[in-house]
């Protein structure tokens, strides 16, 4: 067996991007992972972004199949995983083919030599072997046999060749370690406790990611070798966090300030089910989780957990709250708690399942039928699900209504460093049942009233089981007050308007419009959701180019902040940079008569910071002319 | 249990106006129901209706109980909701053959597969009445309504081999004209621990009226109606000169009992594990103008749902570091910042 050879001491830089790109079964989101973790541990920023098929395996060498994770490390503060990889690992030719676009110019190009023969070339769409016709002269090209020495060094413990090449992603894992200086303990830990009971990969792991790392010495690769030093975070502990863990911790957390267990009902889809599994897991904080025939029993499954005194999720993406939509409704009428959770992704209909969008804010917004107002929470960055989900509980069991929870593929996947809160410290959530009849009937006797409301509108939540509070809830209209079906005209109207006015009452309850950057800038740049890091980075780097920005990131966005026209209103310019074709800057318009420009993508990618800086440039020359 | 105070009839009914169509067999269903309600020993606290959409799906307001009118067909996966939350709770669900087969179609099958503990009653009248007598899941081929006006082309429903073809633990079937034998069917779903699924044969008398008249009237009922007993062979008829065979094949046939003798006649048997009889004598009347039985077609025990998921939970905590937030959000490799 090879021996691990020290790391040298490499050239510092700030930062580097890093992309893994091979085939759906190269195992790159593993691969980009444990870089991932690795550096974590080690103490830089990062930000990663997974990006695979929606196939689990597309054919073998094509480029439907290229799966990819991308991830920017730093020694600074970043937010977002890079505008473009400084470092391409290619384990075959359709990666290369592919991903070398996003490749800087000059940027490094690590390829899998022994995946270059001809049958992959050609399913890749290359005439001519790109490793030796001089097209990639203007990087810098290092070309390993991975295959071949994982295989040879596989070999001398007795693993098969065929079982040896699944560990080749191990051997990149270890050159591309040695070259960014990378500690190996985490990754050699972390192989010891995934393939625990499994000697023979384990073994096979060790032994092809040692290689790799030794390769670098070996192959004189010295000049590459780049150190990153810790980034300097504020003190405090932390974990490698991405979005949907994040999210489930957030509910388990609300579930403990609220003591109330979480019932999940869900159905499976991409890109929500890992909340799913992660709350499956933690059956010992009394989460049930409910993995329902459907979207809509998945729903209707929690309204009815909620109706029965628990804080109820439902998780889906964008097709799945199409479907759960009337039931959505049913709860806004039953004005019981209730999160629904969604992951969106691009759309419309199946659309791209596994990549990034932003396009459901109408629809939670407007998509039910009647008039049907719920509050719309969104989270802008994989760690910030964890509060965010805290605060969609916080509102949906103090105002007693259905709250969306906004996030996106993007989050979901990505993840980042995260000091760890102290939870003591996390505001508990107070929630009263009902226990007592709240009225008089006119025979003098005490009756209970399901729809009677306190200052904010909110009706009490009587659960079953209750001492003489039976009371029957339903989807027709009912009487304010007593709750009896009702079909009278004004009443209607009535419930109509309170239904509106509860809702627009939490503006009360929520804090005041942040404006990050230079608050006093000529041109703002509104955003919501996962564009947060892209939005960030760019207005950062246009103040370091003198040009201030102010940055407005909404996570409120029904209701709105009660100051956000005015706020908005002492702009000359604002931009909305949207994952989609114009959704929040349609209501920023409707709303408050403001001329907020759109900036949109909907390319299955988060914005990079570049983009929004181009964007953000425009203004400035328009301010100019 | 907690002491529960004796109540009557009354006490189950709500102060709200029944609504139904006068003459409609809801009526004498809600009758059973706040009939046998009081002989349960529970408590009105501890009891809920969740109905869906449809003539039938207006019973939880009639009801002096927890309740919740939902949406349409949806009903099964409220209550399996619920169920899992409050295991406490004695739960109905209640609607038509349109909420249940139709648009629920989906939730029905799968509460009855998971076994979940809630009691679920299939109004079954043939006909869509709230929306006004367009044909059902149930109707026979050949209906015509408003919207089939030369004849539905549609396969019709059996509700009870749809259960049992759901991998439903206790399936019944009773009839609007037979209070007594309403109550009984209710009782025994109530006490079936599991899914139980009790289809009851309901005369829509505004747009179906008399659908089940030929097995279902006073008169008719000795021919017409087989009443399931468990551990007697199946016969009826007025003289029960008339009895079921199971055939070489495994099917269901009416026979003479002078013809094939007594021992020939197939032993009901609700607790057979093999639902292969039970659907078999599902099978035995194409609708309610044949002979048709009635009783309990299948009672078995089976886990229930809401109680394995509570089992598990419960060993998932007896775990001494159960429910350490602390612990949660460090699971992962974590590291110092100084």
């Amino acid at each position: 067996m090879t021996d691990v050879v020290d790391a040298p001491a490499g050239r510092d830089v700030d930062r580097v991007v890093i992309r893994f790109a091979g085939d759906s079964g190269d195992g790159m989101q593993l691969t980009g992972d444990r870089f991932t973790s690795a550096s974590a541990l080690f103490g830089n920023d990062l930000a990663t972004l997974p990006e695979f098929p929606a196939e689990i395996r597309a054919p073998a060498g094509t480029l439907a199949g290229v799966s990819a994770f991308q991830v920017q490390i730093s020694s600074q503060e970043i937010s977002t995983p890079g505008d473009e990889p400084t470092v391409l690992v290619a384990m075959n030719p359709a990666a290369l083919k592919s991903d070398l676009s996003r490749l800087a110019p000059g940027g490094t190009l690590i390829v899998n030599e022994d995946a270059f023969e001809e049958r992959n070339l050609e399913k890749a769409g290359y005439v001519d072997n790109p490793l030796e016709d001089g097209s990639l002269d203007g990087y810098a090209l290092i070309t390993v046999p991975m295959t071949k020495l994982t295989r040879e060094v596989c070999a001398e413990l007795g693993v098969k060749p065929r079982d040896a090449e699944r560990s080749k992603n191990f051997f990149a894992l270890g050159l591309v370690s040695w070259m960014y200086t990378r500690p190996l303990e985490p990754t050699l830990d972390w192989i010891q406790s995934k393939f625990k009971g499994r000697d023979m990969v384990i073994a096979a792991n060790n032994a092809a990611f040692k290689a790799g790392h030794a390769y670098g010495e070996t192959a004189e690769l010295g000049s590459h070798v780049v150190t990153i030093a810790p980034a300097k975070l504020d003190p405090g502990t932390y974990t490698n966090i991405n979005g949907n863990t994040a999210l489930s911790w957030g509910l388990i957390t609300a579930s403990q300030k609220s003591n109330l267990p979480i019932f999940l009902g869900s159905y499976p889809i991409t890109p929500a089910s890992d909340i799913l599994h992660e709350l499956a897991k933690h059956k010992d904080f009394g989460v049930r989780t409910f993995q329902a025939e459907d979207e809509i029993a998945a729903v209707s499954s929690a309204i009815g957990a909620a109706y029965g005194g628990h804080l109820a999720v439902t998780t889906t993406s964008g097709p799945g709250v199409a479907l759960k939509g009337e039931a959505i409704g049913l709860a806004i009428s039953l004005e019981l708690p209730l999160i629904v959770v969604d992951i969106q992704r691009g759309g419309p209909s199946t659309g791209l399942p596994t990549k990034t969008e932003a396009s459901d804010l109408m629809m939670a917004m407007y998509g039910r039928h009647g008039e049907s107002p719920m509050p719309i929470v969104a989270s802008y960055s994989p760690s910030h699900c964890y509060w965010a989900a805290i605060e969609a509980a916080r509102i949906a069991l103090t105002y007693k209504t259905p709250v969306m929870l906004l996030s996106d593929g993007y989050l979901a996947n990505s993840s980042e460093p995260w000091k760890l809160p102290d939870v003591d410290d996390i505001p508990s959530i107070d929630v009263e049942f009902a226990s007592e009849p709240n009225q008089t009937n006119e025979d003098g006797e005490p009756v209970f009233w399901p729809y009677m409301r306190d200052e904010k509108l909110t009706r009490p939540w009587a659960i079953p089981g209750t001492d003489g509070l039976m009371h029957r809830i339903g989807g027709i209209e009912k009487a304010d007050g007593t709750g009896n079906v009702s079909y009278d005209p004004a009443n209607h109207a009535l419930m109509t308007s309170i239904r509106q006015d509860r809702i627009a009452l939490i503006a009360d309850d929520i804090p005041p419009t942040s404006v990050e950057g230079d608050p006093n800038a000529k041109v703002a740049v509104v955003g919501w959701g996962s564009t947060w890091g892209a939005i960030k980075g760019a207005v950062r780097r246009l103040d370091e180019a003198g040009k201030p920005v102010a940055h407005i990131h909404l996570t409120h966005l029904n209701p709105f902040p009660k100051d956000l026209g005015e706020v908005l209103r002492r702009y000359d310019r604002i931009v909305v940079p949207e994952l989609n074709m114009g959704q929040l800057v349609r209501l920023l318009r409707a709303e408050f008569l403001v001329d907020a420009q759109p900036v949109n993508k909907v390319m299955g990618q988060p914005f990079t910071a570049a983009e929004i800086e181009q964007a953000l440039l425009a203004e400035f020359e328009a301010l100019e002319a | 249990m907690t002491d529960v105070q004796l109540t009557t009839k009354k006490d189950w009914a709500t102060d709200q106006e029944v609504r139904w169509c006068p003459g409609c067999g809801d009526y004498s269903i809600l009758t059973a129901m706040q009939l046998m309600l009081p002989d349960l020993n529970v408590r009105r606290e501890d009891t809920v209706f969740i109905s869906g959409i449809g003539c039938a799906a207006r019973f939880p307001y009639y009801m002096n109980t927890y309740g919740m009118h939902s949406i349409h067909g949806r009903a099964p996966a409220f209550a399996t909701g619920l169920a899992m939350a409050r295991p406490d709770l004695k739960i109905w669900v209640v609607g038509g053959d349109g909420d249940m087969l139709s648009i629920g179609g989906n939730h029905l099958i799968h509460a009855l597969r998971r076994n979940v503990n809630v009691n679920i009653l299939l109004f079954n009248n043939m006909i869509y009445g709230l929306t006004k007598g367009q044909y059902s899941p149930t109707s026979e081929t050949g209906k015509v309504t408003k919207s089939s006006p030369v004849g539905s082309i549609d396969q019709p429903f059996n509700a009870v081999s749809v259960a049992l073809g759901a991998e439903a633990s206790f399936v019944a079937r009773t009839h609007d004209m037979d209070r007594q034998h309403m109550q009984e069917m209710f009782r025994k779903a109530y006490d079936h621990p599991g899914a139980s699924l009790v289809e009851i044969y309901q005369n829509c008398n505004v747009f179906n009226d008399g659908a089940f008249d030929q097995v279902s009237k006073r008169a008719n009922r000795d021919a017409m109606l087989i009443n399931l007993e468990d551990g007697a062979p199946i016969r009826f008829g007025a003289e029960q000169e008339r009895g079921v065979v199971i055939d070489a094949s495994g099917e269901a046939q009416i026979v003479d009992v002078a013809d094939v003798g007594e021992d020939a006649l197939v032993v009901h048997d609700a607790a057979r594990p093999n639902p292969a009889v039970a659907f078999a004598l599902s099978r035995l009347a194409g609708g309610p103008t044949e002979p048709t039985p009635i009783g309990i077609f299948r009672a078995v025990e089976r886990t229930e749902y809401a109680g394995a998921a509570t089992e598990q939970l419960a060993a998932a905590q007896a775990s001494d570091s159960a429910g350490d937030l602390n612990a949660l959000l460090r699971s992962n490799p974590t590291w110092e910042v100084g």
